[in-house]
């Protein structure tokens, strides 16, 4: 049992938590990331460690609500327990002092990045970032990101706030304006990463992305979550989670993260269902005790 | 055929006992057992294992104690049950067995005691495994006494894996006044028990009971913890203080067959597969959140011969599969699987498609998998192996429709903690280099077994080297002494 110490939403459908998990704590290094399960009938699912606090043995993760599980993780409150957590799990992040390094996050993607975004300057790099979100409610972590920035960037795609358009408009700008490029991060869904890649690959810029496919153990035993990069399969829980991004073949993610889409679906509608039911019982139960 | 030198409580001759018939196992019907993941195999009876128990020779050189990789005094249980006394038979197997629940049920008995069984000459082999079965599950019914642990001896070790290798391993340790703590890196106890047996062969409630026995005899157990990531055997030796460790990771990491189409969807792993419906449920999805491919009215195959690979087909019928084919690349009597799996499958309506590779996975146009193409294969001069070489026929190249298919054809090395501790020699395929008879590794008090050492193997192999790493841990903590480390 992980105890969750403290948890506050800072965006909507986006929360982050503090959870007392002494051990990983000790050994996180950025870019690794855990594996919970919320209770007995629950699934394993991956998510990166946002920062983690050894000496009070606390890690904290950022998570949006997308499917059944993040839904009922984000319900949980400070107090209440997670039945496992797991880690660190995955290589760490390769932090060297490179030069001049541009990091581009998008949405729930910026609290990923943001551990090697901090690691990366810590190392002496001069750090471009790019923050983006569909609307200005989803653009997370400014602050945390611009004090571990010299330069940070905000784009939406509705302009209302930071720069009208997206990440990859900016990074394409950065591109044209910056001869001394080293290293590119991305951290954001599937097809900003893709463009990311796009982008770079053509001026030779080495790149990094993170990626997330469905995992189960976390330990390289199941092969679940094989990439295909570089035209092999690479298993992304103990080859990554970071992978060259010129050499990953995302469309092969994106099709393997689809393959439980019906499921998925099912799975939250029959919670959402479950909880409003339950709402409903509480409500009568309420009106039933009225004088 | 060997003299009955001891008294004997069997009242037959032994010419009457040959004449005894086998008692055969009770067992639910295919056509009900493909609609459940209950068990297969319902246990004998304490008549039927009193029945069977007769047929036992009482050799005077017991050849299956011999056979048996960690020694169950077969002769000596026998006799308690032909005398009526189950829980003394139970005893006396714990005596070199923590786990006889697990292996009376998937132990390849015909390639240890059964196999070595006198009878098997003239007609069938005692029904060791059924009978250890029997008494197991008798005294879980009854709740036996467990014998106590030598007094504590102030020593710690560490047991890195709860599969059966680590079990054993802590079951022997505790019972020698050890402190024992077993670090699980999933968030179940029981290694493969648990996410790689089904439910059908190796009920989870078994496996329970067995690790709950052990919790009563003192052993700690720690989920959660993968050694190397989570903490590294340098600090479980530094700052947690333990003095002997034990590695018993596992086979590790899935291999594929590295032909085109492998990363379309539908293609699973054996571990994979097994591993959602095992340890995560999948068979009971939405009650339980992780999901499987839907195999209802699907053709499904598995790639291998092993157990693994009838226990990912044999669940695929019952997860609703229409045609369910096992492709194997050698002929039947090549598979290294148990004969008992291979009667129940065939039972089950699973297809044998034997002398058969695919060469290559075809997409159904939407990123699936639409069909295998297979070539058939012929054997040749025997291999390293000793078995015949399978060889493709050239221009055999044909297709099998498939939605869904497992590959079950072995594991490698996972390098979790040999990358994370200085020191520990691994051999070229990446395994834990420890040596045969005392499991120690070339690091000092560091001990491996299992799988991790061999290769993938077996459950009750896997519990041959937990016991001898037992004894050779114990014999270390007790002299401090280290020996000659392994050579490489």
């Amino acid at each position: 049992m992980f105890k969750i110490e403290k948890a506050e939403f800072i965006a909507p459908g986006i929360k982050r938590f503090v959870i007392e998990a002494p051990r990983i704590a000790k050994k996180h290094q950025a870019g690794q990331f855990l594996i919970l399960r919320l209770e007995e009938h629950g699934e394993r699912i991956p998510l990166t460690i946002e920062s983690a606090n050894a000496t009070q043995g606390t890690i904290s993760i950022v998570v949006q609500s997308v499917g059944k599980t993040t839904y009922q993780l984000n319900s949980l409150e400070a107090g209440d327990t997670i039945l496992d957590v797991v880690g660190p799990l995955g290589k760490p992040s390769v932090i060297e002092n490179f030069g001049t390094v541009v990091v581009v996050g998008g949405g729930v993607g910026t609290a990923l990045a943001y551990p090697t975004t901090a690691a990366l300057k810590k190392a002496g790099n001069r750090v471009l970032s790019i923050v983006g979100g569909r609307n200005r409610d989803l653009v997370i972590l400014e602050d945390e990101m611009r004090a571990v920035s010299d330069e940070l960037y905000v784009t939406t795609d509705d302009g209302s706030h930071g720069e009208k358009g997206l990440v990859t408009d900016k990074l394409r700008q950065l591109l044209a304006s910056e001869a001394e490029i080293r290293l590119v991060l991305a951290v954001g869904p599937i097809p900003m990463m893709k463009a990311v890649a796009d982008l770079t690959r053509e001026k030779g810029i080495h790149t990094v992305v993170s990626l997330n496919p469905i995992m189960i153990d976390g330990t390289g035993m199941c092969g679940g979550c094989r990439v295909l990069v570089g035209g092999k399969s690479q298993f992304a829980c103990v080859d990554g989670p970071e992978f060259d991004a010129s050499e990953v073949n995302f469309e092969v993610l994106m099709q393997r993260n689809r393959m439980y889409r019906d499921a998925e679906k099912r799975s939250l509608e029959e919670y959402q269902k479950r909880l409003k039911e339950e709402e409903e019982a509480s409500t009568c139960q309420l009106e039933g005790v009225r004088p | 055929m060997s003299p009955v030198k001891e008294p004997s409580a069997n009242p037959l001759t032994l010419k009457e006992r040959m004449n005894v018939p086998h008692q055969h196992m009770p067992e639910q019907a295919p056509a009900l057992r493909v609609t459940n993941f209950t068990e297969v195999n319902l246990g004998y009876s304490e008549e039927l294992a009193k029945q069977e128990a007769l047929r036992c020779l009482e050799c005077a050189k017991a050849t299956c104690v011999d056979n048996c990789p960690v020694g169950v005094k077969v002769k000596d249980f026998v006799k308690l049950i032909v005398e009526g006394k189950f829980l003394e038979a139970a005893a006396k197997i714990r005596e070199d067995n923590v786990l006889p629940a697990i292996t009376g049920r998937v132990c390849p008995q015909e390639d240890h005691c059964e196999g070595a069984c006198l009878l098997h000459k003239k007609v069938e082999s005692l029904g060791i495994g059924y009978l250890e079965r029997f008494v197991a599950d008798y005294e879980q019914r009854v709740g036996a006494k467990l014998a106590p642990n030598a007094s504590p001896t102030g020593k710690k070790v560490a047991i890195v894996g709860s599969g059966p290798a680590g079990l054993t391993a802590a079951g022997d340790l505790v019972q020698k006044g050890h402190q024992v703590h077993v670090f699980e890196a999933l968030h179940e106890i029981g290694g493969v028990l648990v996410y790689g047996i089904p439910e059908f062969r190796l009920p989870k409630g078994v496996i329970r009971q067995q690790i709950d026995k052990m919790r009563e005899m003192g052993v700690e157990f720690e989920t959660d913890v993968v050694v190397g990531k989570t903490v590294t055997i340098d600090e479980l030796f530094g700052e947690e203080r333990y003095h002997a460790l034990f590695i018993a990771t596992g086979a590790g990491l899935p291999v594929f067959l590295n032909i085109p189409g492998e990363h379309l969807n539908g293609v699973y792993s054996a571990n994979e597969f097994l591993t959602r419906i095992n340890l995560m449920h999948a068979y009971e999805f939405p009650r339980y959140d992780e999901p499987i491919v839907d195999l209802r009215g699907k053709h499904v195959a598995v790639v291998g011969g092993g157990n693994t690979a009838l226990d990912a087909i044999r669940s695929a019928r019952r997860l609703g599969a229409e045609k369910a084919y096992v492709i194997y690349r050698r002929s039947e009597t090549e598979m290294p699987a148990r004969i008992e799996e291979v009667k129940h499958a065939k039972q089950e309506g699973i297809e044998f498609r034997m002398l058969t590779n695919p060469v290559e996975f075809l997409d159904d146009g939407r990123g699936w998998l639409g069909a295998a193409r297979c070539v058939e294969m012929e054997l040749g001069e025997p291999d390293a192996s000793g078995r015949r070489r399978p060889i493709p026929k050239a221009g055999s190249e044909f297709e099998v429709p498939l939605q869904v298919v497992v590959i079950a054809t072995g594991t490698s090395a996972n390098p979790l903690i040999q990358s994370t501790t200085p020191g520990l020699k691994t051999n070229k395929r990446g395994y834990i280099e420890a040596d045969g008879e005392t499991q120690r590794t070339s690091r000092k008090g560091v001990f491996a077994g299992g799988d991790i050492v061999t290769g993938a193997a077996t459950v009750i192999l896997a519990m041959g080297a937990g016991r001898r790493a037992a004894k050779s841990i114990h014999e270390y903590l007790s002299t401090g002494e280290w020996g000659t480390a392994v050579s490489s």
